[in-house]
């Protein structure tokens, strides 16, 4: 239990670090990136890169174990289908993403710097999470002859 | 938003810092069998205080790994380092914006780290899609306010 919760928050800090250290917890530097027609900065798809990159790899060599250190399997997803719910999330995230340029990670991230902006923007991210957690369940997301 | 500075770019810090995401993405998968996704956590933290359905049960590293968010900036003052950061100060915009982050990261199963760092080096065909839409619609967005609209909102 004390050794779970000494990783855990040892991994969320290396990743905490990460975004600050590539610049990707500066909304400024998100929006730039998603300014292909105005100030364009680069840097995120070298955070994207990066990050990806050293991802696939190290998955491969952790899956080569049978189980994962403090757990009895590896949870990983096995729905492969692209459903109303997932394109219309996607759709919902990308525009906050655009008007804020926080995504979960960077807005706890930046939430100890304490910016007007960031104590808007996490509280009601928090709201959305949890209204959209009960929409999902709803019937009009559920696609046509698919099990949940 | 009303903001349109420039910003520095920075390649080789990016890649530093997008390596040290990837390897946390690492350390959970070897040591919780579980993706890294910050949507998820957040739920999961969610699920400690309201009844939220669907939240995670392995709430302790979940938990641990939020403090350890927060502590990142702390860490990086402390040691001497300075963080330069601009939120955008339309504080109506950001509310909206937090809510469409929320709304979609839940509705979606994903954001940035869950379908973008972890999905895409699983090779997830649903989290290559979420990435391609969520990216469009970013791009868009932004094209739309600084280009279309010009701040006038």
């Amino acid at each position: 239990m004390v050794m779970r919760i000494a990783f855990g928050f040892l991994s969320g800090l290396v990743f905490g670090l990460g975004l600050v250290l590539s610049g990707m917890s500066d909304p400024a530097k998100v929006l730039n990136f998603l300014d292909l027609a105005g100030t364009w900065d680069p840097s995120l798809a070298f955070v994207m890169g990066g990050a990806t990159l050293t991802a696939f790899i190290g998955f491969r060599l952790v899956w080569r174990r049978t189980t994962p250190a403090f757990d009895c399997t590896f949870d990983v997803p096995t729905n492969t289908r692209i459903d109303r719910p997932l394109i219309l999330g996607a759709v919902l995230f990308g525009t906050g993403w655009g008007i804020g340029g926080f995504c979960p990670g960077p807005a706890w991230t930046a939430l100890p710097l304490l910016a007007p902006g960031t104590l808007a923007f996490l509280p009601a991210m928090l709201i959305g999470l949890w209204i959209g957690n009960h929409g999902k369940h709803l019937q009009i997301f559920a696609p046509k002859g698919a099990t949940q | 938003m009303e903001m349109e500075l420039r910003t520095a770019f920075t390649p080789w810090a990016s890649l530093f810092g997008g390596s040290l995401i990837g390897l946390s993405a690492v350390m959970v998968m070897g040591l919780f069998g579980r993706i890294a996704g910050i949507s998820g956590i957040t739920q999961g933290f969610l699920g400690t205080v309201l009844p939220t359905p669907g939240a995670p049960r392995d709430r302790d590293w979940r938990l641990a790994f939020l403090l350890g968010l927060l502590a990142a900036p702390l860490a990086i003052m402390l040691g001497g380092g300075t963080i330069s950061q601009s939120v955008p100060a339309n504080l109506p915009g950001m509310v909206i914006a937090g809510l469409l982050v929320g709304l979609g990261t839940s509705l979606g199963s994903g954001c940035t780290s869950g379908h973008g760092v972890c999905g895409l080096a699983r090779l997830s065909r649903r989290s290559f899609a979420a990435v391609l839409t969520f990216m469009s619609a970013g791009f868009v967005t932004v094209f739309v306010l600084r280009h279309v609209l010009r701040g006038a909102w």
